[in-house]
């Protein structure tokens, strides 16, 4: 469990770490952000990058900032950042509730909300929640950046449309309504491990009915994604016990679930039903989150 | 200063505290001798392969490698290329032992076949890496039950069978107890447990000293005795050149009794290179080369009249053994043990088949087969209850050994031939006592209410009877210093179970009470020649014992000494701390020192008390052949989410009986520690093979523990029933927390799911296997593991072997 050899590289200015990364690039240089993902993969040398490009020491790529109706979460954003609400209005209590979720408290402290993306994870809270919450990653290279939508990023498990050369220096969330709410369930075993499945759903109540109606299921395909159908299916009506059981139900006809060792397939459709009508009742039962 | 007659029984801090939390405390990885080189292991990636070669050009070339070996390098160092690390017995069929490195064929997957030895850990890796074994797959021996059919691979090429052993457990009238009863049940079960998971994996340095000739191996093993007797026979070197010593372990629980090829081949390479080599086995090398328990399948019948009272149990049972005899048949043979102990079962047959599989070899893991012995034969008799419509506890009550029957002799015998002998303890008493502390009687009026808002609640009920202090012997020897302090030197080994403290208050017990003039060698060949070390619940009785024998004649010699000295007859003397004084008159004393000095003598002159001998030491080693038998019962308490199959403990609660209680406190940390470990394998610990045996769970992502979050509260309570049968009326404790656990957890399960009358014959139960239960769906197949388990007897009868 001691990874292959490796250059180091920690730059202290963005400019820098793009530069050393179009370097690096074509000899598996990778960038390395809090390492939760990337170090474990290391020790057991299923990767082996030549180079490492430590991005931890550029100050202006830490924590987040709200410009124009815009979240910008940085590179060095922290799960832990979230722990308390990062902005007012729906959308900090929410990802407060989301952050909750990921890993334990220690891991919290080192991983960031970009590695996450970047990772992939089929059971990765953020890549959820930046699906579900029509998230924007700015992909910059030397000399450029590009906008891409969190849908279209994430490809597959641990693939996305970055190129060896490009790094996440943020991601951005719209900020929803004040008046938004939003419910958040994921089930595992022990608290902390990646979860088999998990349900994000945001919307607004207007006279009795829900409208905007955004819903997520993450951990139990092979991305993260909206269901539109079901989103269709709730919008301008009110949301009652049985629309909920219809949603859920109607949710878990819609995936194509993984399967592994422990997890058959019409399990994990069982669960993702609990998941959807779990995250539902949360939302209807508050305002600002559960 | 604790006065004399409190340091035994109180809850006094650890000795072994202060190096654990200060950092002090040195564990293999910590030793760091001068020019000390790295080992790493080229290990097979098949779970059965030839092998047609070997190459290290490569792996030669790495930058920092010293030396890359395969067992033709090592051979002519070595006396034999087997290791024999079983216990004898008469059951065996076949021959095979494990391999120092493995050089033609390899039968599972993480087996040994070369070792690079570099200035790094690192560069031993890199080079591991670049070592090409040319394999070619053999027929994989995956699953146990397979293995037995007639048509089956045989797990080792050379093998035409893969019935490594088969034994059974008679007595009674059991043709006669089936054909007489009113009720018979019959049932099928399926039990996994994985692996042990100490903190600290294995580990070893080995350093030779080309002045003196000696070899020093330090290993993180509970029997350094036993890993020195393999080293010696192995390397050919009488005892005297030869030292082996378990320094502080992070956990041991089992796996770490056996010595293990890694053990031996850094003990060769350090002779060889005349340099001290290190290996630290790292989480996924123990994943895949530190045995396990793993999977038993047994097929079970009971025979009860209309009153629930039990006639007769029979049945076989299928044992995984692994690729290798690296113990013996400990495992398989515990579980049988284990069935009968608690109740009163007239009439016992059980037939045992210990199969081998391409699969890292099986020894034991805390309880040593005992839980699934107690699962079998506690949801026995809930199907019993549930046949008769009587409570579950009734039906226990009738059949439980009474305490007028203690000591209440058993139709059974260990694996060295003794009789099982109950010595004491009240085990009815012991039910009601956890009866009355979990409200069992008023529970189904809760579980009622709780249905009625939706929810699934529900209780079970365990007891365990379990055979700790193997003996025959440890020895310890006990010494008052001249500097005055006292040394206590025993073959017994600490490996976090406390043994030290342990120890030390038996001792300061008989020495004047003063903890902090004790200390404690364990575990060190050169300390003490004659050994065992720790397994089976046992040092706390075994080394107890002597401990308790040896402190009690050097206190002879101190009162003889000091009586002459302090002018006063032996009886009004007393000891406290280190000062020896006449009663009541704390004036006129003498100190350990004082007196030591004296025991010492002086050139020319007579000893003081010439029959003592000279100094205040003894060595004893009290020979204990008979077991002493631990009891208890434990409550579950359960919540299961049927949505999920998730299952929440809300209570768990145990009434345990270990005897006399050397200190408490360190009694309910081994008990609570066992029950979590229960509780790990009742709903979480699953060591996964694939068809090809490859481990599909070789991290803590994919083999999970419990984690602090899933420990519900422990409710503890003692019964202290001394046993009769040692002189402190001691019994083990190191293990029993996790007999109960499982079939009280299950139980529990299995009653909250009452509306969906499910049956529960398996552990562990993950939430899909428990939701799969409650809602099979049509027309899709269920997993391998969901399907009801079962031996095909019928299927193996056709086949040469039964
Ligand atoms: C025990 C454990 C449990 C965990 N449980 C969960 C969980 O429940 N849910 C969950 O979502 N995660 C979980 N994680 C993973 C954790 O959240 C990681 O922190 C996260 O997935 C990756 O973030 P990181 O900053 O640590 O990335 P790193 O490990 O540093 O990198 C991961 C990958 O992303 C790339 N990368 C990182 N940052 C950038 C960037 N800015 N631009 C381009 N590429 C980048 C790296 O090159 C690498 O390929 C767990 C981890 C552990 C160890």
């Amino acid at each position: 469990m001691k990874a292959a050899p490796f250059t180091y590289h920690r730059p202290g200015k963005l400019e820098e770490a793009l530069d050393i990364l179009s370097r690096v690039a074509g000899q598996d240089g990778r960038i390395i952000a809090g390492g939760q993902s990337l170090v474990p993969m290391m020790a057991l040398r299923l990767a082996q990058p030549a180079h490492l490009v430590d991005i931890n020491e550029i100050a202006s790529l830490r924590g987040t900032g709200v410009e124009r109706q815009t979240l910008v979460i940085r590179a060095l954003a922290r799960h832990a950042d979230f722990h308390q609400p990062a902005l007012t209005g729906p959308l900090g209590p929410l990802l407060a509730t989301v952050a909750q979720n990921i890993a334990h408290y220690p891991i919290r402290q080192r991983g960031t909300f970009c590695g996450s993306l970047a990772h992939a994870d089929p059971a990765s809270e953020w890549c959820l929640a930046a699906v579900t919450l029509g998230g924007t990653v700015i992909a910059r290279r030397r000399g450029g950046a590009r906008e891409i939508p969190a849908g279209e990023f994430i490809q597959g498990p641990l693939t996305t449309t970055l190129e060896p050369d490009e790094m996440i220096s943020a991601v951005h969330l719209p900020v929803p309504d004040q008046t938004g709410r939003f419910g958040f369930y994921e089930f595992n075993r022990r608290a902390g491990d990646f979860a088999p499945a998990m349900s994000l759903v945001t919307f607004t109540v207007q006279d009795e009915t829900v409208t905007q109606v955004r819903l997520g299921v993450g951990g139990a395909e092979e991305t993260p994604r909206r269901l539109s159908q079901v989103e269709e299916a709730l919008n301008n009506k009110p949301l009652t016990d049985a629309q909920i059981r219809m949603a859920s139900e109607l949710a878990a006809s819609l995936i194509t679930p993984l399967e592994d060792a422990l997890i058959p397939q019409d399990y994990r459709r069982q669960i993702v039903k609990t998941a959807v009508r779990r995250a539902l009742e949360a939302a209807q039962g508050s305002r600002h989150g559960q | 200063m604790t006065p004399n007659n409190s340091v035994l029984g109180a809850s006094v801090s650890r000795l072994e505290d202060h190096g654990l939390l200060t950092g002090q405390s040195r564990f293999i990885d910590d030793l760091q001798l001068p020019g000390t080189l790295s080992a790493a292991f080229v290990r097979s990636p098949y779970g059965h392969a030839l092998i047609n070669g070997v190459n290290t050009e490569a792996a030669c070339q790495v930058p920092g490698v010293v030396a890359v070996y395969t067992l033709t390098d090592l051979q002519p160092w070595l006396t034999d290329t087997r290791m024999a690390t079983g216990l004898p017995s008469n059951s065996f069929r076949l021959d095979v032992n494990p391999r120092v490195l493995a050089a033609d064929e390899v039968v599972y997957v993480g087996e040994p076949i070369a070792v690079v030895i570099a200035a790094s850990r690192y560069a031993a890796e890199d080079a591991a890496d670049l070592v090409e074994v040319d394999c070619e797959p053999l027929e994989v021996v995956a699953d146990c039950r397979a293995a037995l059919l007639a048509d089956s691979p045989g797990a080792h090429r050379k093998l035409s069978h893969n019935l490594v052993a088969a034994f059974d457990f008679d007595y009674g009238h059991v043709e006669d107890a089936f054909r007489q009863a009113d009720v018979i049940i019959n049932e099928s079960f399926r039990l996994h447990r994985g692996g042990a998971h100490s903190i600290e994996g294995r580990g070893a340095v080995a350093s030779h000293d080309p002045v003196t000739g000696k070899l020093t191996l330090w290993t993180s093993t509970q029997r350094p005795h036993g890993v020195k007797r393999v080293i010696c026979d192995l390397l050919g070197c009488n005892d005297d050149s030869v030292r082996v010593v378990a320094p502080q372990i992070g956990g041991g629980f089992g796996p770490k009794l056996v010595c293990y090829p890694e053990e031996v081949v850094v003990a060769v390479c350090g002779k060889l290179l005349q340099q001290p080599v290190k290996w630290t086995q790292d989480r996924y090398e123990y994943f895949l080369s530190t045995t396990q328990e793993r999977d038993q399948y047994w097929d079970v019948e009971i025979a009860v009249d209309n009153d629930a009272m039990i006639k007769g149990v029979r049945g076989a049972l299928l044992h995984d053994h692994g690729a290798y005899t690296a113990r013996g048949l400990n495992v398989p043979y515990a579980s049988g043990v284990a069935l009968p102990l608690a109740y009163n079962i007239p009439a016992y047959h059980l037939d045992v088949y210990a199969v081998l599989t391409n699969k890292v070899p099986v020894t034991p893991v805390r309880g040593a087969g005992q839980p699934q012995g107690v699962f079998v034969m506690e949801r026995l008799l809930d199907r019993v209850a549930a046949g008769l419509s009587l409570d579950r506890a009734e039906v226990r009550r009738r059949n439980l050994v009474r305490k007028e029957q203690m000591p209440c002799r058993k139709s059974l015998k260990l694996r060295g031939g003794t009789e099982v002998i109950l010595d004491s303890g009240d085990y009815p008493a012991t039910q009601e006592l956890a009866l009355e502390h979990a409200g069992w009687a008023a529970f189904g009026e809760r579980q009622q209410a709780a249905l009625e808002q939706g929810r699934h609640i529900g209780i079970g009920l365990a007891n365990f009877v379990e055979g700790t202090g193997r003996g025959p012997y440890e020895t310890v020897t006990v010494r008052i210093n001249p500097s005055g302090n006292i040394l206590v030197a025993t073959g017994a080994t600490a490996m976090g179970q406390s043994t030290q403290t342990m120890l030390a208050q038996i001792v300061a017990g008989q020495l004047g009470g003063d903890l902090s003039l004790v200390s404690v060698n364990c575990g060190d060949t050169d300390a003490t020649p004659l050994g065992f070390g720790g397994f089976n619940s046992r040092q706390t009785v075994v080394a107890g014992a002597s401990a308790h024998a040896a402190a009690r004649a050097v206190r002879d010699k101190v009162f003889r000494l000091a009586s002459r000295r302090l002018e006063a007859a032996e009886r009004d003397l007393e000891i406290n701390g280190h000062n020896v004084f006449v009663k009541d008159m704390p004036d006129r004393k003498l100190t350990f020192a004082q007196l030591a000095r004296a025991a010492s003598g002086l050139p020319g002159f007579k000893l003081p008390v010439a029959e003592s001998g000279p100094g205040l030491e003894a060595t004893e080693s009290v020979v204990i052949d008979d077991m002493v038998y631990s009891n208890g019962s434990a409550v579950a308490e359960v919540e299961v989410d049927i949505d999920t199959g998730q299952v929440d403990i809300h209570r768990f609660l145990i009434v345990h009986d270990c005897g006399r209680m050397i200190n408490p406190a360190l009694v309910e940390g081994q008990v609570a520690g066992g029950i979590a470990h229960g509780i790990g394998n009742a709903l979480f610990e699953w060591m996964g093979f694939d068809d090809n045996a490859q481990p599909v769970t070789t991290t803590f992502a994919d083999y999970l523990l419990v984690s602090a979050d899933k420990m519900p509260a422990l409710e503890l309570f003692h019964r202290e029933s001394a046993s009769p049968f040692n002189e402190l009326g001691v019994k083990g404790v190191g293990e029993s927390g996790c007999l109960p656990t499982p079939a009280a957890i299950v139980a529990a399960i299995e009653d909250a799911l009452k509306p969906f009358d499910v049956k529960l014959n398996q552990a562990p139960l993950t939430p899909a296997v428990l939701w799969g239960l409650i809602r099979p769906a049509p027309g899709i197949s269920a997993p391998e593991h969901w399907r009801s388990p079962g031996i095909d007897t019928a299927a193996y009868r056709k086949g040469v072997l039964l």
